[in-house]
């Protein structure tokens, strides 16, 4: 089995440990935007990241494959490209495959061949388990048994552009201008403990969720061996990873709603559980029994996105920043504000989201603004 | 210590410090310890005569001195304590033997001993060997730069903890956004630290109060051991976790009503599938009543439960406990740290139960044949390691609460055996440290000079409830600060998140194999 670790890992420290810049923008009406304001945005914050990881996250990319996995895949080596089309060929029906148009500029130093490919799994007659399950499935096969092959992006009508450089380079690199989405989220790194690779950059991918990450997640060894106990492989030893597939289980499998992940991920503390009414405190309660294993614990930000819904949220002591604003239809999460006032300065909202409470933009839906907007609203139309 | 012979009745009827012999051969055993006395310090108040329970002292009217019987001290140093001049010094009586690192004083003495009376050798307390601990040989870890550490004294900082089988999966009902799963009985401690089972006949009335207000002063929980419980003690029956042992001493509907939690006891770690003897003589009235026997007779534990023989018979017990409790109360399930925790414990939680219950090798006693003792049974930190990856691989780790007893010794341990994977640990040691317990190991003799191990009356009265429970709710106060600065000082605000976390262990002077079955990195690494 190859061991992906070894690129971002190479000292086996218990993980990558980074810091970051993060920023999100979502049309909730649907709207497709170019990525314009979200790489000027994350260029604003080009001092929190080393030049050591940048990417982007699209939604409403592909519209003309919306039916279809887009598999981003990088190839870093000859033989990885032609070990993975049999692969592909054997467990899916490739509809469309192409390079992933480039352009070559100082910054963006040795990346890998840039594939993607248009596809639905072949379903095994004998076995019932559903599209999602089986793509999850054959992408880890794929990214730890083929050697010098990442899938990055394994979603429909979306995609993953991520590679080492500073985000803005890394925009430019693969064309992002030539794109438009209705939801953007974009990440710059700052790894502490790796030299970083072209895989190990956000954002993180599984089928269509995608987190960026900033923080250190100290409660990680528990995290992941809970998560383990699910089945799942945490093969990139990141936080990001294991924040990723505990959204994945709560949401996907699970069946539980965003707001309860995140009660789940950054849980009230007890003195707060304490004070809530009966029914909500029984509810909170049971989470954290059942889930206190992904409790995430210790300084993060996250911006969590899939088809349709982007959400931001900080740890319950809110140790990394975060902030939120809102202009119509536009929805922005960023590391600072500055980087949202720098595309949008005329702002209509804009608050700091609590530590554990859920920023959530979903498409269709307007803005959940916090309680204080909300009762300030009531009022003024009362009046 | 003292012998028993292989006929059990006739050998356990010796309960006093003072070894008796079958037939009359001399003695070539030395006193384990000298009693010396600064003459001039002593002002003749007898006070150590009367507080020696060993009848180590005694005084000489006629030379109007007070002098020792070197041979029955058991070193407690309850006289050193209480001495109003400091007059006393308790000494190791040198037996300077032919230096030998193997034939050590201790086994030429076990050898002489048995040679003398031909009978299995007792003691007290838990395993006194130099064996690796491993607690000593892992360090935590603390936060530097990518993450900042977190200060107690400011921030809050969690330790609540819940006992109790929890479910895979909550559900939440999408219409009404309403809870949907209902989980099974949760009990809540506000500290990981629960007092290990004591029974009441192994220790005094006082003892078992004093315990029992403690764990209600620090929102946690005492075990009855397998003694049954005082009626007077039912008020604390919110602290309590309610024994049902081989012998099922004290063991009615009562019982079991008035208890937050029960618990099986296959097993201890001080003396892994052997049972108990509470010789008659310790059977007070009132011990009698509580545990349903008749006054004076001897109370023997077999060594399984004779309705045990299986894990289905272990299931079948599990679920009478909790039938008979309308499935309000958790069941744990007791064993001692052995061979095949791992597999042991992944039968335990499938069998039903709520919480397992691990005892190690350094598992104290109040007697215990000492080969047993010192050589049954694993260490804790290995069983502990083993059993929470065990339920991990096979997904079950939900199911059960794990709970580690055996030689907790400070807040350290506690912190390190969380972070290996439990989730709280009894303590029992420390408990009666705390409340003057200086390890001497006679426990067995009934005749504990510190009023713990015993039911003599006039002994029990030297343990004071209130006195005491305020000394042992100290301690564990001070360990629950000291947790909350390690946690904090990992970056760590909810002790969930440590609970298993064994990135944050590292191991020193392990050997690979060890390390790996612990779970841990070396140090550096
Ligand atoms: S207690 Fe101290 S002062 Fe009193 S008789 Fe004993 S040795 Fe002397
Ligand atoms: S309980 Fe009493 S007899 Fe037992 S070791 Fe402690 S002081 Fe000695």
């Amino acid at each position: 089995m190859k061991d992906i670790l070894n690129p971002d890992n190479r000292y086996k420290d218990d993980k990558v440990t980074d810091a970051c810049s993060l920023f999100g923008m979502m049309d909730v009406s649907g709207r497709l935007f170019s990525g314009a304001d979200t790489v000027r945005a994350i260029a604003n914050m080009h001092d929190r990241g080393n030049g050591l990881g940048g990417g982007f996250a699209v939604y409403g990319l592909y519209p003309d494959f919306a039916d279809y996995y887009a598999l981003h895949i990088m190839y870093m080596g000859r033989s990885a490209k032609d070990k993975t089309e049999v692969f592909l060929k054997d467990e899916f029906d490739v509809v469309r495959s192409e390079e992933i148009p480039i352009r070559t500029r100082p910054g963006v130093t040795n990346p890998p061949g840039l594939w993607r490919y248009f596809v639905t799994p072949r379903k095994d007659p004998c076995l019932v388990v559903s599209d999602d399950d089986l793509v999850v499935d054959k992408v880890m096969q794929a990214n730890t048994t083929i050697p010098d092959t990442f899938i990055f992006s394994s979603g429909k009508n979306m995609g993953v552009f991520k590679g080492i450089g500073f985000p803005e380079d890394v925009a430019d690199f693969y064309r992002l201008e030539d794109y438009e989405g209705y939801l953007w989220t974009s990440h710059g790194r700052f790894p502490t403990n790796t030299p970083g690779w072209w895989g190990g950059a956000h954002p993180f991918n599984i089928l269509d969720w995608t987190v960026v990450h900033n923080g250190e997640i100290s409660s990680y060894g528990i995290n992941r061996r809970y998560l383990e106990m699910h089945g799942y492989h945490c093969t990139m030893q990141t936080d990001t990873e294991v924040a990723a597939y505990a959204v994945d289980l709560l949401v996907r499998r699970h069946g539980l709603p965003v707001s309860t992940m995140a009660t789940v991920l950054a849980s009230p503390l007890w003195e707060e559980v304490d004070r809530m009414p009966d029914e909500k405190r029984e509810m909170v309660t049971a989470l954290r029994q059942a889930y206190g294993g992904l409790l995430l614990n210790g300084p993060f930000t996250l911006i969590i996105a899939h088809n349709g819904e982007m959400i931001g949220l900080t740890d319950r002591i809110r140790l990394r920043p975060l902030s939120a604003a809102v202009k119509g239809d536009v929805l922005f999460i960023s590391s600072e504000e500055s980087a949202i006032t720098l595309v949008c300065p005329d702002i209509e909202r804009s608050w700091k989201p609590r530590g554990g409470e859920p920023v959530v933009g979903r498409l269709g839906e307007p803005v959940a603004l916090p309680k204080e907007w909300d009762v300030q609203n009531r009022e003024a139309v009362g009046r | 210590m003292t012998v028993i012979k292989n006929n059990p009745k006739a050998s356990h009827a010796q309960s006093t410090a003072l070894p008796s012999y079958h037939c009359h051969m001399p003695s070539y055993l030395k006193p384990r310890f000298r009693v010396e006395r600064s003459d001039r310090r002593c002002i003749r108040c007898q006070g150590c005569v009367e507080q020696c329970s060993f009848g180590a002292q005694y005084y000489d009217e006629s030379a109007d001195r007070v002098e020792a019987v070197d041979t029955n001290c058991v070193g407690c140093h309850r006289c050193v304590v209480f001495c109003p001049t400091s007059a006393i010094e308790i000494r190791h009586n040198p037996v300077e033997y032919r230096d030998n690192a193997y034939w050590r004083p201790e086994v030429i003495e076990d050898i002489t001993r048995q040679a003398e009376t031909g009978g299995v050798l007792i003691t007290g307390m838990g395993n006194d060997k130099p064996w690796t601990s491993y607690w000593d040989k892992l360090c935590l870890n603390a936060s530097q730069v990518t993450n900042p550490s977190i200060d107690p004294l400011r921030e809050p900082m969690e330790l609540r903890t819940y006992l109790g089988s929890k479910p895979d999966q909550v559900q939440i009902d999408p219409a009404t956004g309403r809870l949907g799963t209902r989980l099974a009985p949760q009990i809540m401690i506000e500290t990981p630290v629960l007092f290990s089972a004591m029974s009441y006949g192994a220790v005094s009335i006082n003892v078992h109060e004093s315990l029992a207000r403690a764990a209600s002063m620090l929102g946690t929980l005492f075990n009855t051991g397998e003694g049954g419980l005082h009626p007077k003690l039912y008020r604390y029956g919110g602290n309590t976790i309610a024994q049902v042992a081989s012998g099922r001493f004290g063991v009615h509907p009562e019982y079991l009503d008035v208890a937050r939690v029960l618990e099986i006891k296959i097993g201890q770690g001080a003396k892994p599938g052997i049972g108990g003897h509470l010789p008659g003589e310790k059977i007070s009235a009132e011990v009698a009543t509580t545990r349903m026997i008749p006054t004076g007779t001897d109370a023997l534990s077999p060594a399984p439960q004779h309705d045990i023989y299986s894990i289905e018979d272990l299931s079948q017990l599990i679920y009478a406990l909790k039938e008979a409790t309308n499935y309000t109360k958790p069941v744990s399930v007791k064993i001692a740290a052995v061979h095949n925790s791992g597999a042991i414990a992944s039968g335990i939680a499938r069998a039903g139960a709520d919480i397992i219950a691990l005892d190690g090798i350094r598992g104290s006693t109040g007697a215990a044949p000492k080969i047993i003792r010192d050589n049954l049974g694993i260490p804790i930190e290995m069983a502990i390691a083993s059993v929470d990856q065990r339920l991990r691989s096979e997904g079950i780790r939900n199911r059960v609460s794990l709970v580690a007893a055996g030689g907790f010794r400070n807040s350290g341990d506690v912190t390190k055996a969380i972070a290996l994977g439990v989730d709280a640990v009894y303590i029992g040691t420390a408990a009666l440290i705390a409340m003057g317990c200086t390890e001497c190991q006679a426990c067995y003799t009934g005749r504990c000079a510190w009023g713990i191990t015993t039911t003599d009356d006039k002994l029990t009265k030297r343990q004071n409830p209130e006195i005491a429970a305020q000394r042992i709710a100290n301690l564990v106060e001070a360990w629950s600060h000291e947790i909350k600065e390690m946690l904090g000082a990992m970056g760590i605000n909810a002790i969930e998140s440590l609970r298993g976390n064994r990135l944050h262990l590292r191991g020193v002077g392990l050997t690979r194999e060890e390390a790996d079955i612990l779970g841990v990195s070396l140090a550096g690494e």
